[in-house]
């Protein structure tokens, strides 16, 4: 059996354990969560090895497939979170972040991009990173669309007086607001690389804009204008987290269903 | 050493009682140093707050100990020892540990897990080191208790969560905005109440205090307290819009502020939220303010439903917290208990000592042609001989100490090497 098939296995298991350990902490606060941020460290340590021997097997890019592709943006996913997820105010967020991730590793591991056999059909150093770029923005964009649903989840319990509205930590309002905004500034110039990048391949290669690029493109224009709304129109709090909502629903209603099928 | 404790709280006494029983920080001195003087070789620590007057001490007679604790709090009273008797409560050795160490965790305490206790059980302790009254046995004890007071606040989550109306409002607050840091409060009203929810947010960082009242001689009064401003309540409209809490308790029949004045602010705001405070009865912001997107508002009934489902939570913690309290009692009968085996432990160890030392002495015509090195060789030699035999005996001594039956071995011990004394200055056996 190949080191990648092999390591898949320890990183499910970590990132499910993580998702079920954010399920229970999220019942009754406490030690699980410590058991949650574990697994997201261990899962996502063997997805970096899983990734660096398949790295190491093939001759081009391995992660040109769709499944490829898919198992790279849960490695970026889970990357993003760890950035935050260990500090306990962010842990609410590994309970949408986690279980997610898990989903999407399955699907890109019966989609073959998770295991030793991967094909590599982009070859270029071009496309390594036009796709690297995008998947990074959309990693980016996930996580904010996931910190602006921990908004509205505490916006509407604030709302609401929910008497046990402090048991479970969760950032402040401000700080959610904060980060999905400058989560977004982040992802759109990668997004943004990514696409020039994808647009110089093609004058050099030659061929047409497709459904792909239109989709990419109308995504780069929603989050390029969520970032003009944010910044310079001064929307905050309730209004950006419905855009970032959009947005993500934007990515997946389009470039989705355009990109695989 | 037996360890005793005479006292009483709230759980006993009335406030009118607690009163009289207060040792002030000026008094404790006074009534520690007549505590361990009055009966020799006696330790005591008293700690008094307004809840509770504990009464510490470690001698080897508990009767006379506890006797002169009693007389203490009976003068302190002024009552008669009949009246007061009913009140007190007496606990010695393990169960006054355990006692001391659920103070100091919170457990005791009309709110569990409240953070004060536990800065003034600190405060008893070191009040009696000022005054040298704490000697091995209730060094060892308040150390523990603090010791046990900090695991508890960190191992549980005790003391998590808000246990009054104005901290809640505080920590709401904090999950709106994060820090209090640089944030501005607008005060409507100068009441009490008033007073204290500022407090509360001025100790979280809040910088900048605005205090509106129809009155404005008593804004004016309350603003000088936080180093803030004050004016009427027609001011009102302008500083919305720079506000960030605003907190209201006026007398007023009517809502003080509406949802129009506040939507108004809202739009000049650019979207910065708004938290509200109303713990005014009437209430004086128009409940229609929570709808407005950025505000938040929470009346006196939000604010206590907050403290009683956090209150509740402390109390399920509280399970938690009686067993870390449970394990660290166990670890102080059991050095408690092996205090009754170490004069015996020294005394051999002395002993031992004295004959190493003797013998050498003895031979030193014959060593006298060593080199330094080959006589530290000896000396090293000799030592270790003494130390390997009495290991185990020290070892077993102390396990024996753990499960009760220390006094007999150290007994037997001191029959079987003919020790003198526990003196373990003590050099020679007896003839």
């Amino acid at each position: 059996m190949e080191l990648a098939a092999i390591l898949f296995w320890p990183a499910l298991a970590g990132y499910a354990e993580a998702a079920l350990a954010y399920l229970g902490d999220s019942v009754r606060p406490g030690r699980l969560a410590r058991f949650a941020i574990w697994g997201v460290r261990l899962g996502w340590l063997a997805q970096t090895g899983l990734l660096a021997a398949q790295a190491a097997r093939e001759e081009g890019f391995p992660w040109g497939s769709w499944g490829g592709s898919l198992n790279l943006f849960v490695w970026l996913v889970v990357g993003a979170y760890l950035v935050w997820g260990c500090r306990s105010p962010f842990r609410l967020l590994g309970l949408a972040v986690m279980p997610l991730a898990v989903a999407l590793f399955v699907v890109a591991w019966a989609a073959g991009g998770a295991g030793s056999h991967t094909r590599s059909e982009l070859g270029d150093v071009f496309l390594a990173f036009h796709v690297g770029f995008v998947l990074a923005a959309f990693a980016g964009f996930t996580l904010a669309a996931g910190l602006a649903g921990l908004y509205l989840w505490q916006e509407r319990r604030l709302k609401r007086r929910a008497p046990d509205v402090l048991r479970q930590r969760a950032p402040s309002q401000e700080a959610l607001d904060r980060l999905t905004a400058r989560t977004v500034a982040v992802a759109v110039p990668a997004l943004t690389l990514g696409l020039a990048v994808g647009v110089v391949r093609l004058a050099l290669e030659g061929g047409g804009f497709d459904a792909l690029m239109v989709a990419a493109l109308a995504v780069w224009v929603a989050y390029v204008g969520f970032l003009f709304l944010r910044y310079e129109a001064g929307w905050r709090g309730r209004r950006t987290a419905y855009l970032a909502l959009a947005g993500i629903a934007l990515v997946i209603a389009s470039l989705v269903p355009v990109s695989h099928f | 050493m037996r360890l005793v404790l005479v006292g009483t709280s709230h759980h006993r006494a009335p406030v009118e009682l607690r009163e009289q029983l207060f040792v002030s920080a000026a008094e404790n001195r006074e009534l520690v140093e007549r505590l361990a003087g009055a009966v020799a070789d006696a330790e005591a620590v008293v700690l008094s707050t307004c809840n509770r007057t504990e009464l510490y001490l470690a001698h080897g007679d508990d009767e006379a100990a506890q006797a002169r604790a009693f007389a203490e709090l009976t003068a302190l009273a002024g009552l008669a020892e009949s009246e007061i008797a009913p009140a007190l409560y007496t606990l010695t050795d393990e169960a006054a540990a355990l006692h001391v160490f659920r103070v100091a965790a919170g457990l005791d305490s009309l709110i569990p897990g409240e953070a004060q206790i536990l800065g003034q059980v600190r405060g008893a302790y070191e009040a009696a080191r000022e005054a040298d009254t704490a000697g091995p046995v209730l060094h060892r004890l308040f150390r523990q208790a603090l010791r046990v007071g900090r695991r508890v606040r960190t191992e549980t989550a005790i003391g998590e969560n808000p246990a009054s109306i104005s901290s809640a409002a505080a920590e709401l607050a904090e999950r709106v905005f994060g820090s209090l840091e640089g944030r501005r409060i607008l005060v409507l009203g100068a009441g009490k109440m008033s007073d204290l929810a500022t407090v509360n947010l001025i100790s979280r960082g809040v910088d900048s205090v605005f205090v509106a009242n129809r009155s404005v001689e008593r804004a004016e009064r309350l603003a000088r307290r936080f180093g803030g401003r004050a004016a009427g309540l027609d001011a009102v409209d302008a500083e919305l819009e720079n506000a960030d809490v605003v907190v209201a308790s006026t007398s007023a029949s009517g809502y003080v502020l509406s949802a129009e004045q506040v939507a108004r602010a809202m739009r000049t705001r650019k979207g910065r939220p708004i938290f509200f405070v109303d713990i005014a009865v009437p209430r004086d912001i128009d409940p229609a303010v929570n709808e407005i997107d950025g505000c938040y508002l929470y009346d006196v009934d939000d604010l206590e439903r907050v403290v009683e489902e956090s209150v509740a939570g402390r109390r399920g913690e509280a399970v938690r917290a009686e067993a870390i309290v449970a394990e660290e009692a166990d670890r102080f009968r059991d050095w408690q208990l092996s205090l009754d085996v170490v004069p015996a432990i020294a005394s051999l160890r002395a002993l031992a000592e004295s004959i190493r030392e003797d013998e050498l002495a003895r031979a030193e015509g014959r060593l006298g042609s060593l080199s330094p090195s080959q006589r530290r060789a000896v000396e090293s030699l000799t030592a270790q001989i003494v130390n390997k035999l009495l290991h185990p005996p020290t070892v077993r001594m102390k396990e024996a100490a753990a499960a009760a039956d220390g006094v007999l071995y150290a007994d037997a011990i001191r029959h079987l090497f003919a020790l003198e004394d526990d003196d373990h200055s003590a050099r020679k056996p007896r003839k």
